[in-house]
C-alpha cells in the first residue's frame, strides 16, 4: 500500500477539480465584524439535544458568559456573544426553513469585544474524561460545517482505540478560505489543539492534510510542528471532494471508514483545522466559542473577505459589512456544493457557518433544460463514493427508492454535489437522492 | 439590498457541459468525414448524407409532434444519427432507401424508445441492419472511388425510382472506371478473392467502401477531437480496436495465408468508425468502467468473427449492436465496489 502512494502521489482518484475561486479571499487576514444590533443565539445549532436556556428575559450577560447548558452528552452549551441584554427567548428562523428557540441579545452601545470571562486552567494536569467535560464546557462544536458536539469525537468509543488523530485542513469547496486563514494565523492553536485531541484519545500520532493550493499553510504548520516527531503535515493534491472526511483518511492514510460506521472505526478520530484551532485557543482559558471565522465572497460582494464574526449575527447585517451589491439572487451558507441557500436573511450566523456565498443572477443558471440521462457516465467517473448515480437517478425518477438502497448504497451517498455538477443533461441528481433518502427514512418511521 | 432569495438545492455551481454542447461537437467531429466521403464518391454522397440527415430530422420532430411534446431537435443528438447514416451506407444506394433508413432508425429506432436517452440500440444501426435485411443487393452494392465525373452526375442507382428496378451499373462503371478499380470494398476482396489490400492504403482511405468509413487516419482524429475535449470516453474505441486487434492477430497466427494481418483487420471495413463514432453512442453503452472494457472488447471480438467465419464481408454492424443489446447486462454485473463496502452492490 505504501508503495503504492508513493507512485501515485497523495491524491483523491475520483471527485473533481473545480475551479476553487479562492484568490479573492485567501491574502485577506481575518478581521474582526462589529456587534449587529441585535444578536440571536439559536440553542439549537448544533448535532443532537439543543441547550437548555440559563438566562431570563431581561438579564444582562457578560461578553463569554453562559447563557444556556448543555442538554445531554450530544450537546453543547451556549455563551454570550457580546455583552448586553438578554432581550427575549423566542422563536427564531433556522437554516432549514424551519423555527426554533433563540435566545435574543442586544449588544451595550459600545461594549468592547475583549472577552474578560474565563479563568485559566492546567490541561497537563487533566484526565482525558476531565478534557472531554472541559471541551463540552467550550461549546465548540466542528466547525467544518458538520456543527458535531466535538468532545464526543474526543471521547473513545468503548472497545475501539483510536491510534491517529486525522486534522482537516482541506477545505476543498470553491470560495472558502476561512480555514486557510485559521491556519496561516494560528498554527500553534491548531496544533496545540491537536495535541488536546491526542491526549484525550490516548493517539500516539497526529496528521495535518492540507490541500497544496495552500502551501503558505502548510508551510506555516511546519514551522510551528518543527522539533515534533508526533504531529505529521502532510500536502495532498487539490481535488474536490477531499474535505470529506471519508475521502481524505483515504487519501492520507489508505483506510476506509466502513459504510454506515464511524471514523473510530478504523481507528480514526477526524476534527477541522478551525475547530482545534478553537480548542487550542478556549481550554486554557475555560472559555466559550461565541465566535468564528467566516469567509465572505462570491460576486455579489464588493467587501469579501474572511471575518470573525460573532455568533447569532444576522445574514443581513454580515451581508451589509461584506458591502453586498444590489443583483444578489441567492445566499449559500457553506460553500457552493454542498451549501444550503438561506431562505432568508435574518437568519443568525451559527456555529456551523463556514462560509456566506452571494451569487448574482448571473451564476445561477439553474433554468437548463432537463434532458434524459444519456449515459455518458461523467457522474460515474466523479463519484467519490464509487456509486452509480446514473443508476440511481434513474431508479428515483421511477420512485424506486427502496431498492436505491438496498442495491445501490444510496445511503452512502454523502450529497458532495459532484455528480450534479457534471451531468450534462443538467439532472439534478443530489436533489433526488435527499428525497429519495428521506422518503426511506418516513418508510422506515411507518413501519 | 434585495430581500428575496431565491433556494435552490446544492450544487450551485455546473461545470457548464450540456448534451446540446456534447452532440454539436460530434456533429462538427463528422463534418471533415463527410468532407472526405463527398470527395471520394462525389455529388451521390453528398446527396445521400444531406437526405438521410434531412429525414431524421423530420421524423424526429414530427414525433414530437404527434407525441405532443416539446420537439427535442434541438439537441442535435439525431443529426447526428442522420449524419452518420449516410456515412455508413454505399454512396451509391437510391436516395428513396436512404430515406427509408432514416425513418427506421428515428422512428422505430429511437422515438419509440421514448427518444433520446431512451434508445436501446444505436438508431443508425437500426437503420442499417433494416436496409440490409430489405435490400441486401443494393446495401452490398459499391461504388469505385474516386469515379470520373463524379461531382458532375449522379450514380445512376442514386436517384432510382423507388421500388423499380435501377438502371444497370455495369455501362456507368465502364465509362467512369479509374485505373481499373472496381466497386469491391477491400473486405470483399479479401474474402470473396483472397486479394489483400495494403494496410498503409487502408490507413489513408483511398478505397471503395461506405461513404465514410474509408480513411481511418481521419476518424482518428476527428475521433481525438472529442477525446481530448472529453467529449467521448477513450475506453471504448481502445476496447473494440483493441478487441479487433488481438482476435485478428490470433487468426493471422493461426494460418497467415488464409488471414490477413491484424492492421488489415484494423483499418479496413467499418471497425474504425463503429468503433469511435458508433460503439461509443453513450446511451446504449454501459457506464461501469469495468463494463466499458468488456463491451468494446467483445465488440471487437465479434466484429473479427463475423468477418473470418461468417457469411458477411464486414461483422462491425451485427457487433455493435449485440453489444448494445448487451450493455444493460454487463452494467448489472458489474457495478463498482462502493467506498467502505465489503460486497460489490447486489445484481439487479
Amino acid at each position: 500500500m505504501a508503495l503504492m502512494q508513493i507512485f501515485a502521489g497523495k491524491r483523491l482518484h475520483r471527485g473533481l477539480h473545480v475551479p476553487d475561486r479562492k484568490e479573492a479571499t485567501n491574502r485577506l487576514p481575518i478581521r474582526r465584524m462589529p456587534f449587529a444590533p441585535m444578536l440571536v443565539v439559536p440553542l439549537s445549532q448544533h448535532t443532537g439535544a439543543p441547550a437548555v436556556a440559563i438566562v431570563r428575559e431581561g438579564q444582562e450577560v457578560v461578553r463569554g458568559e453562559p447563557i444556556a447548558k448543555a442538554g445531554g452528552f450530544v450537546s453543547v452549551p451556549m455563551h454570550a456573544p457580546a455583552t448586553g441584554r438578554v432581550t427575549r427567548i423566542a422563536l427564531a428562523p433556522g437554516a432549514r426553513g424551519d423555527l426554533s428557540p433563540a435566545i435574543y441579545i442586544e449588544p451595550y452601545q459600545g461594549a468592547s469585544q475583549e472577552i474578560l470571562y474565563g479563568a485559566p486552567q492546567d490541561i497537563e494536569s487533566m484526565s482525558p474524561a476531565e478534557i472531554v467535560q472541559a471541551v463540552q464546557d467550550t461549546g465548540v462544536v466542528g466547525l467544518g460545517g458538520a456543527a458535531f458536539p466535538t468532545h464526543v469525537k474526543m471521547k473513545a468509543p468503548e472497545g475501539k482505540a483510536i491510534d491517529i488523530v486525522v486534522v482537516n485542513g482541506c477545505e476543498c469547496e470553491p470560495y472558502l478560505t476561512a480555514d486557510h486563514r485559521v491556519m496561516l494565523e494560528q498554527p500553534r492553536e491548531v496544533l496545540h489543539g491537536a495535541r488536546i485531541a491526542m491526549k484525550a484519545l490516548g493517539a500516539a500520532q497526529a496528521v495535518i492534510g492540507v490541500e497544496d493550493n495552500k502551501m503558505d499553510a502548510v508551510r506555516a504548520l511546519h514551522a510551528a510542528a518543527s522539533g515534533s516527531i508526533d504531529i505529521a503535515v502532510e500536502a495532498v493534491a487539490a481535488r474536490y471532494p477531499q474535505g470529506a472526511e471519508k475521502m481524505l483518511v483515504k487519501v492520507l492514510l489508505g483506510r476506509e471508514i466502513p459504510s454506515g460506521g464511524l471514523p473510530a472505526d478504523a481507528g480514526l478520530s477526524v476534527f477541522n483545522v478551525a475547530t482545534l484551532a478553537q480548542i487550542g485557543e478556549l481550554l486554557p482559558q475555560r472559555r466559550g466559542l461565541i465566535e468564528r471565522v467566516v469567509t465572505i465572497a462570491g460576486p455579489g460582494v464588493r467587501r469579501p473577505g474572511n471575518y470573525l464574526v460573532p455568533l447569532g449575527t444576522p445574514l443581513r447585517w454580515a451581508l451589509a459589512q461584506a458591502d453586498c451589491t444590489r443583483d444578489v439572487s441567492s445566499v449559500i451558507l457553506g460553500g457552493p456544493m454542498m451549501g444550503a441557500a438561506a431562505g432568508s436573511l435574518d437568519l443568525p450566523i451559527t456555529k456551523g457557518v463556514t462560509g456566506i456565498l452571494v451569487l448574482t443572477k448571473r451564476e445561477v443558471n439553474g433554468n437548463s433544460r432537463i434532458h434524459p440521462c444519456i449515459h455518458c457516465a461523467a457522474c460515474v467517473d466523479v463519484c467519490p463514493m464509487h456509486l452509480n448515480p446514473s443508476r440511481l437517478g434513474m431508479l428515483a425518477r421511477k420512485d424506486r427508492y427502496e431498492e436505491m438502497e438496498t442495491d445501490y448504497h444510496l445511503i452512502d451517498c454523502f450529497e458532495c454535489g459532484c455528480c450534479s455538477y457534471v451531468c450534462p443533461s443538467h439532472i439534478p441528481l443530489v436533489q433526488y437522492f435527499r428525497v429519495a433518502k428521506q422518503m426511506n427514512r418516513e418508510r422506515k418511521a411507518r413501519a | 439590498m434585495n430581500t428575496v432569495v431565491e433556494i435552490r438545492s446544492a450544487p450551485h455551481v455546473h461545470s457548464g457541459r450540456s448534451v446540446e454542447q456534447i452532440m454539436r461537437n460530434v456533429v462538427y467531429a463528422l463534418l471533415p468525414i463527410c468532407a472526405y466521403a463527398v470527395w471520394l464518391f462525389g455529388i451521390s454522397a453528398a446527396a445521400l448524407i444531406a437526405t438521410t440527415t434531412a429525414t431524421c430530422v423530420l421524423v424526429e420532430y414530427w414525433s414530437c409532434r404527434m407525441a405532443e411534446r416539446e420537439t427535442s431537435v434541438g439537441d442535435f443528438s439525431v443529426v447526428i444519427t442522420g449524419i452518420l447514416l449516410g456515412l455508413i451506407l454505399p454512396p451509391g444506394l437510391p436516395l428513396w432507401m436512404g430515406a427509408v433508413g432514416a425513418f427506421i432508425a428515428v422512428g422505430p429506432g429511437k422515438m419509440l424508445f421514448g427518444g433520446l436517452g431512451f434508445n436501446v440500440f444505436n438508431p443508425a444501426l437500426v437503420g442499417r441492419a433494416f436496409l440490409q435485411a430489405a435490400f441486401p443487393v443494393a446495401i452490398t452494392s459499391y461504388t469505385p472511388a474516386r469515379a470520373l465525373h463524379r461531382f458532375a452526375e449522379f450514380v445512376p442507382t442514386s436517384l432510382a425510382i423507388p421500388f423499380l428496378k435501377a438502371a444497370p451499373l455495369k455501362d456507368w462503371m465502364a465509362r467512369v472506371q479509374v485505373d481499373g478499380f472496381t466497386g469491391a470494398t477491400p473486405l470483399m476482396l479479401q474474402k470473396f478473392e483472397h486479394v489483400t489490400t495494403d494496410p498503409w492504403t487502408l490507413f489513408l482511405g483511398d478505397r471503395a467502401g461506405s461513404g465514410g468509413e474509408t480513411c481511418a487516419l481521419l476518424i482518428l482524429l476527428c475521433g481525438c477531437y472529442l477525446i481530448v475535449r472529453k467529449m467521448m470516453d477513450w475506453r471504448i474505441p481502445v476496447a473494440m480496436l483493441l478487441g479487433a486487434l488481438l482476435t485478428g492477430g490470433a487468426y493471422h497466427l493461426s494460418n497467415p495465408a488464409r488471414y490477413p494481418g491484424p492492421l488489415f483487420v484494423l483499418f479496413s471495413g467499418g471497425l474504425m468508425l463503429g468503433a469511435l463514432f458508433m460503439a461509443t453512442d453513450p446511451v446504449a453503452s454501459p457506464v461501469t468502467p469495468l463494463g466499458m472494457w468488456i463491451y468494446g472488447l467483445l465488440m471487437g471480438f465479434i466484429a473479427v468473427l463475423i468477418r473470418f467465419e461468417g457469411g458477411l464481408s464486414e461483422g462491425v454492424m451485427y457487433a455493435i449492436l449485440l453489444g448494445n443489446a448487451l450493455a444493460p447486462l454487463i452494467d448489472n454485473v458489474t457495478q463498482p465496489r462502493a467506498y467502505g463496502q465489503r460486497k460489490k452492490a447486489a445484481v439487479a
